[in-house]
């Protein structure tokens, strides 16, 4: 990874109240972000990784409480005030949000936007340069400045988003989470929103965590990846190794069950993830895991640093001198019950 | 015997007495309902056609992929198949039976052969039914069933068909107590449980996980198998259409613009849309990079479908006979001031609004702002001209001539893509009918 990351995650915890008891939908997670860099957050529904990606900007609900760290410029967004963290959202740390239709106010021209927006944390700017500044951000995402006092269901669900990556451009964030910024736009609309996120770590410098459930979009738009399972990091490290050559059965069962066009043969995992208000001992994968050893049932993996700078959650990388004798064998998995078939 | 519709010439499509379902020709239409003052004074709201003169077949045991963005007109030619939108004109032929102006009553019948799974499993099970009663729901309407214990039989035997075993224990269950999948495969539980032939798949794994996808194409493979059924698969994804169609039709603004068996769609495609709708699959395979001549813009209103070929704003192959329009140079002027802001604003000064004709015509006046001569406007057109001469807009101008107070452009004559024989697939494409396509200039950078 390159030089002093912007971001510094340690131990992140985020635990919901539910009426079943607490649900630790982000458990203990580490990870940097760099300057400039853009950092793919992938999983399956229910993995956590919005939820990682809200703990970072303090965007959590009433009933969630974090703890860990944050570091962000030598300070701890964990525990931050709600002013404190208002202040730094917008000009340090941008949001993206997955439904474009619903977060642009329909009484609101374009122009009130962006001026809202950036008079909110510059004050001191004059009408021309409020004017100045929103049409270039409009213009890097393509909008055209003769739509710039047009009304939000003016424009298409496709403009809207690009209309939203600009209004979190246009204060020049350091960091920018893009949570399912396409997921609900067509492909080819899609694959121009996904180009122009990529283009901006180029134009702008701006480090972008896209979270997503689309393998795909990480191998395209990403430097490095995250993947996630039952609220932890299983893998992390450079994008295209990863994909190259996953460590973890997770990271590559994934990808297997990945339709595209190359796929000729479909490939499943057996079962479902397990829910996070009593998680399972030792491994989360294990039940689900082909490779599982005895002691994935009863310890957790701890997180090893391969020779690539990936980091991996899995026993099978080791530490080797820290299994038991004999708990290297193959797990002898009870039937997963089709009952608890997805 | 199934009945022949009308010999179609337009269509290009034999009828085939092998199909169980025969579409000539379908339409379906919507009025816009227009504002109060639209409606006082007459003025038409204008017509959306969903689905616009559309033929294929589909045989027994064949799977159809109907592929297409958001608003493509697929799912509307899906219901209108089940009845479900009524068609407003053409032919559909479901076993020898019309489908087209069926009453309700009659069609209630029809469609215990023929169901449909729909796109949201969380919305397609109604919250207060058991799954028993959701799944065993078609048995009751239909009067299929004798009493309770026949109605459990058949439930129960359904379940374990769809991979919901043990049964018993999903039977007292709400919709809320599954996953994603599991609903999924309850709605296909209740699609099969009347024996159906034909089964309309409205994006049935759109909203999954990617590891639960697989698992319900594979189930849904499995079915076709066991029991003999014909799929019409209505998605956006060409990808999982790949693995599971045998052939695909590709659908634009209501129309098919390509058709052909699922092999050559892939291997060849012909129509430009095809080709970025595969080329725009986020693959992840690493070696693979992002892709850059991507189409612009989104698919247009389809309540003012463009002129000529409907693709033809966004095509990166677009040439002389596609169509072109005022709204394309409109396009053409807000793309040059979205790449240079700083100008927009003088060189907006210039134009004046030009009419915008409901058919193609031979030319038009774009007026200049008052004050400003035809020759001052028609410097700044060649100047945007000469910022990018193989700009595919340029191939449909035949002249511009400054006038007084204007600027008037004479178009190239538009013509409408039918489709066409290529290679082994039909397309709607000027590119695949030889007297137009030797017209293209000569393209500029790679072209595949």
């Amino acid at each position: 990874m390159s030089a002093e990351p912007i971001v510094s995650v340690r131990n992140l915890r985020v635990q919901y109240g539910t009426a079943r008891g607490p649900v630790c939908a982000v458990d203990r997670v580490s990870l940097d972000i760099g300057a400039g860099e853009t950092l793919g957050v992938v999983g399956e529904s229910g993995c956590g990784k919005s939820t990682l990606g809200r703990g970072i900007l303090g965007l959590l609900p009433d009933g969630a409480r974090a703890s860990g760290e944050v570091i962000y410029q030598n300070r701890n967004l964990v525990g931050m005030t709600r002013d404190q963290l208002r202040r730094l959202r917008g000009p340090e740390l941008g949001l993206i949000f997955q439904e474009p239709m619903t977060r642009l106010n329909p009484l609101l021209r374009i122009e009130d936007h962006f001026a809202e927006t950036l008079r909110q944390h510059h004050p001191k700017l004059d009408k021309a340069e409020i004017r100045r500044r929103s049409l270039a951000a409009l213009g890097r995402t393509g909008i055209p400045p003769t739509r710039f006092r047009q009304y939000p269901h003016e424009f298409s669900g496709g403009m809207r988003q690009r209309i939203m990556i600009a209004l979190a451009l246009v204060l020049e964030p350091k960091l920018l989470v893009a949570d399912e910024p396409t997921t609900a736009l067509d492909v080819i609309v899609e694959a121009q929103i996904i180009r122009i996120l990529a283009d901006l770590k180029k134009n702008t410098g701006t480090a972008v965590m896209l979270v997503t459930h689309n393998l795909g979009i990480v191998a395209e738009a990403c430097d490095r990846v995250a993947v996630m399972y039952a609220g932890k990091i299983v893998e992390q490290g450079d994008a295209r190794a990863v994909f190259a050559k996953p460590a973890h059965p997770y990271t590559r069962e994934l990808l297997r069950s990945t339709i595209s066009l190359e796929t000729t043969k479909l490939h499943t995992i057996p079962g479902a993830p397990p829910n996070l208000i009593t998680p399972p001992a030792g491994c989360r994968f294990h039940a689900r895991c082909p490779d599982a050893m005895k002691i994935c049932a009863q310890t957790a993996p701890v997180e090893q640093s391969l020779d690539d700078g990936r980091r991996v959650q899995c026993w099978l990388h080791g530490p080797h001198d820290a299994i038991p004798a004999g708990e290297t064998a193959p797990l002898e998995r009870k039937e997963i019950a089709v009952a608890d078939e997805a | 015997m199934p009945m022949k519709p009308d010999p179609d010439v337009t269509s290009g499509i034999d009828a085939d007495d092998g199909a169980i379902v025969s579409v000539r020709n379908l339409k379906t239409y919507f009025q816009i309902r227009g504002s109060v003052f639209d409606r006082l004074t007459g003025r038409e709201a204008g017509i959306v056609k969903a689905v616009d003169d559309i033929s294929f077949d589909l045989r027994q045991g064949e799977v159809l992929g109907l592929v297409g963005e958001s608003g493509s007109g697929k799912s509307t030619l899906g219901r209108s198949l089940l009845g479900l939108v009524p068609a407003t004109g053409g032919s559909a032929v479901f076993e020898g039976q019309e489908i087209v102006g069926l009453g309700e009553h009659d069609l209630r019948k029809l469609r215990s052969r023929m169901q449909m799974v729909f796109q949201d499993p969380h919305a397609a099970l109604n919250p207060a039914m058991t799954i028993e009663q959701s799944v065993g729901h078609p048995l009751t309407i239909h009067g299929r069933v004798k009493d309770r214990a026949d109605l459990r039989r058949s439930v129960v035997a359904v379940l374990e068909r769809v991979g919901l075993a043990p049964a018993e224990h999903y039977l007292e269950k709400y919709p809320g107590d599954l996953s994603g999948g599991q609903k999924q495969r309850a709605v296909i539980a209740r699609a099969i449980i009347l024996d159906p032939v034909l089964l309309v798949a409205d994006e049935p794994v759109s909203m999954l996980d990617m590891s639960v996808r697989s698992k319900i194409l594979q189930l849904m493979l499995d079915l076709k198998h066991s029991l003999n059924l014909t799929y019409l698969y209505i998605t956006h994804d060409l990808a999982t259409a790949k693995f599971f169609c045998d052939r695909i039709a590709i659908m634009y603004l209501g129309r098919i613009v390509e058709i052909g068996p699922a092999q050559a769609i892939y291997e060849n495609p012909r129509h430009p849309y095809t080709k970025a709708l595969l080329q725009a699959i986020p693959d992840p395979d690493p070696s693979r990079g992002l892709p850059r001549d991507l189409p612009r813009g989104e698919i247009p209103d389809a309540a003012r479908p463009p002129h000529g070929c409907a693709f033809h704003p966004r095509c990166p192959a677009a040439f002389a006979p596609c169509g072109w329009e005022i709204r394309d140079f409109m396009d053409l002027l807000e793309a040059h001031w979205t790449r240079s802001p700083e100008a927009a604003a003088t060189e907006r000064a210039l134009i004046g609004r030009p009419d915008i004709p409901d058919r193609p015509v031979a030319s038009v006046r774009v007026p200049t702002a008052p004050g400003v001569t035809g020759e001052q406007l028609l410097a700044l057109i060649e100047r945007i001209r000469a910022e990018d001469p193989a700009e595919p807009f340029w191939t449909g101008v035949v002249a511009l001539r400054a006038g007084a107070g204007h600027v008037e452009i004479e178009w190239e004559k538009p013509f409408e893509p039918r489709l066409l024989e290529a290679g082994r697939a039909m397309a709607a494409c000027h590119l695949c009918d030889p007297a137009l396509a030797s017209r293209r200039p000569v393209p500029v950078g790679a072209e595949s």
